[in-house]
């Protein structure tokens, strides 16, 4: 228990500031204002591997690290469609993960926003469209903000993510500690 | 029968060190999978060629004391089914209904449901015999996998998945269980099937590392490796020394990365998040560090024909070698953290247990393997440059719990740690790439690397022009995934996660 202390306190807090919103990473804007009134700043989001190489899951994982802190912004992952506000999603949407994907956006209630991230959930990536691939997430559902990289960097995810949430006028503030 | 000595009778093949081949008739196929199984051999892969014009066959890729070895079974008849395996190498079940999946070739063994395709496309359009092909779109739905049920007073299924609960790839698990004990499960895998090997065929052979390397994002060096490796083979390239022993590097520092990764996910799924938070800031720590030297955080581009992407820079590989030092500190003080948390040890400890025994029985390979006594790492018993020079001190434990595949990993987070410096203080001078131009037609390499997970294999076969007829990427999830299925047997539901986490497979690098 000491050596845990110890520990905790050897590292301090580490957490670094989040980055600003991207514009040009947003796809579609028609529900911004409708979602933030009701959400305030707490979102939850319900991430959804539909059918990637698990590169972009790697990173997505590093936004709970203590480093990114996605917690400390109000934003946490969720085990149930149910409950989220906003679909995170990798692609490309393979042909058996295609129904899969379509049932967890209509399990989640509206508003809803979805965020695709990388490459292949982009624009289908190497993968591309095949007799197994149905390529870019949008192809399936509606997407509003869409992330590139292969991986995307952490950094850019949470900016994406961040993109949906803000208002496009409204600067991200994690107050200064 | 009496037993052949194969091994003398087959002829060197390109890729990897130490592998032969041998082309055997239909009768010496279940004859020699039968007398190598005996001797102690374990199969790696088994897979079909089918791409017209060339004859079709059947290949296995077997390792043995003295080496790999590669079988071919030309088919006359690829509508005959091939002899099965399976009652030699149970392993060979799943790869065996994958093949006759994708590439319509089916197995005599009695398990013929289909395993990677999930009826979205029809059951006779097989994407690998013409892999130019196209397929209509596929009215799917009626898609019905028939598990086995288990039947009996209080019995009663879980089905899990596709979407899984966590930030996790897609897969289907089903439980039988009486309480919370589990006295089955049942895995259905081929969720992210989305085509690898039919795009293979599509790209350039001195372009295709790019799709090997996203085979499966977390072993995105090994698979690039694996495939340069067969591709420099078959084009005769000899890797600059310096190329050999940045690739190793890189190698080393996804399997750190790994490792840090699952013993922080492992101590959470124990109740200890504390673990999570100090094993991410240093998987972090080292990605970042990583990012500096190589320009990316993972090495999804790092690895390409004839060397490496970038050379290291002397101030760069310091800072390296003094990150991976600070980290390998840390790691020895967690562990003596983790060591002494009473509910950590309680939740570790005899979880998921597969017995050597089993674990021989059943080909469990790589990391898990060595956590339950089966002591094989490619980069020792069959190493290629610079691992001849550089060597492995082979990890292992023999309980086979969870406990033991997380004791593996510190191990092996410090033995990789020692090997990084070794590398970067003896980094050789020269080239870090060499030219490769396209291989000749009709050729096959085989690459096998040993992963943070396992050994990994890449069989390519050239056709002209730069062009790629077959090439099959192989994930030691493929023999892991079926051991998961025992080692949950009377253990309670909520361990599921904890004991999946210690083996952490694959579905991208399974499902293809």
């Amino acid at each position: 228990m000491l050596k845990t202390l110890r520990q905790i306190a050897r590292v301090g807090i580490v957490t670094e500031p989040p980055p600003p919103a991207d514009e040009s990473l947003r796809l579609r804007a028609a529900l911004q204002t409708r979602i933030l009134a009701m959400l305030g700043r707490a979102l939850c989001i319900r991430e959804v591997d539909a059918g990637s190489c698990n590169g972009c899951e790697l990173e997505i994982h590093a936004l709970n690290n203590p480093l990114y802190n996605l917690e400390g912004l109000g934003v946490r992952f969720v085990a149930s469609p149910r409950h989220a506000d906003l679909l995170l999603v990798t692609g490309p949407v393979s042909k058996h993960m295609e129904v899969a994907l379509r049932r967890t956006y209509e399990a989640t209630p509206d508003p809803k926003l979805v965020v695709a991230v990388g490459d292949c959930g982009c624009t289908g990536g190497i993968f591309g469209e095949s007799y197994a691939s149905r390529g870019r997430v949008s192809n399936v559902i509606p997407v509003d903000v869409a992330v590139p990289g292969c991986p995307p960097r952490p950094i850019q995810i949470l900016s994406g993510i961040l993109t949906a949430l803000e208002r496009s006028t409204r600067s991200t503030g994690r107050a200064a500690p | 029968m009496a037993p052949r000595n194969w091994w003398a009778e087959s002829l060197e093949q390109p890729g990897a060190p130490g592998l032969r081949a041998l082309t055997v008739s239909r009768e010496d196929w279940s004859h020699a999978a039968e007398q190598l199984a005996a001797g102690g051999a374990r199969l790696m892969a088994i897979w079909a060629t089918r791409t017209e014009p060339a004859p079709p066959a059947v290949r296995a890729v077997f390792l043995i004391d003295s080496g790999a070895l590669l079988l071919s079974l030309p088919l006359a008849d690829p509508a005959a089914p091939c002899p099965g395996l399976e009652a030699d190498f149970p392993c060979a079940s799943r790869m065996q209904r994958a093949m006759a999946d994708l590439s319509g070739v089916r197995s005599t063994d009695p398990d013929a449901r289909a395993w990677l395709r999930h009826n979205a496309w029809p059951p006779d359009f097989h994407p690998l015999i013409h892999p130019a092909a196209r397929v209509a779109d596929h009215e799917a739905g009626g898609d019905v996998y028939p598990f086995v049920r288990v039947e009996g007073e209080g019995v009663h299924e879980i089905p899990v998945g596709p979407v899984h609960a966590g930030i996790i790839e897609p897969g289907h698990f089903r439980f039988s269980v009486v309480g919370e004990k589990v006295l089955r499960l049942e895995e259905r895998l081929g969720y992210v099937h989305k085509g690898i090997e039919q795009r293979f065929t599509e790209l350039n052979v001195l372009d295709a590392h790019r799709l090997a390397a996203r085979v499966s994002g977390d072993s995105a060096v090994a698979f690039s490796w694996a495939y340069c490796q067969a591709l420099e083979g078959i084009a005769g390239v000899a890797l600059p020394p310096r190329a050999a022993w940045l690739r190793a590097l890189c190698l080393e520092l996804e399997r750190v990365a790994n490792h840090l990764g699952d013993l922080g996910a492992l101590g959470n799924d124990a109740g200890f998040a504390f673990g999570l938070a100090q094993f991410s800031r240093l998987k972090e720590l080292l990605l970042r560090t990583g990012d500096e030297a190589f320009g990316e955080r993972y090495l999804m581009n790092a690895i390409v024909p004839g060397g490496t992407r970038t050379d290291l820079e002397r101030a760069d590989a310091l800072q390296l070698r003094s990150t991976v030092q600070a980290i390998a500190a840390e790691v020895a003080r967690l562990r003596t953290v983790y060591d002494e948390h009473e509910g950590v040890r309680d939740r570790f400890t005899g979880a998921g247990a597969v017995p050597a025994e089993l674990a021989n029985k059943l080909g469990l390979t790589g990391l898990a393997g060595r956590a339950s006594g089966q002591a094989f790492d490619l980069r020792c018993d069959l190493p290629c440059a610079p691992y001849t020079e550089v060597e492995v001190a082979k990890v292992g434990r023999n309980t086979g719990d969870v406990a033991a595949r997380v004791a593996v990993r510190f191990d092996e987070v410090q033995e990789s740690a020692r090997l990084i410096e070794r590398l970067i203080a003896d980094l050789p001078a020269g080239s870090h790439c060499e030219s490769v131009s396209p291989p000749p037609a009709e050729m096959l390499g085989i690459g096998l690397i040993e992963g943070w997970r396992g050994p990994v294999l890449v069989a390519l076969e050239t056709g002209p022009a730069g062009s790629i007829t077959r090439c099959h990427p192989h994930d030691p999830s493929w023999q892991n995934w079926p051991v998961l299925e025992h080692a949950i047997i009377g253990n309670i539901v909520p361990d599921f996660p904890l004991i999946n986490k210690s083996f952490n497979l694959s579905y991208s690098g399974h499902d293809l």
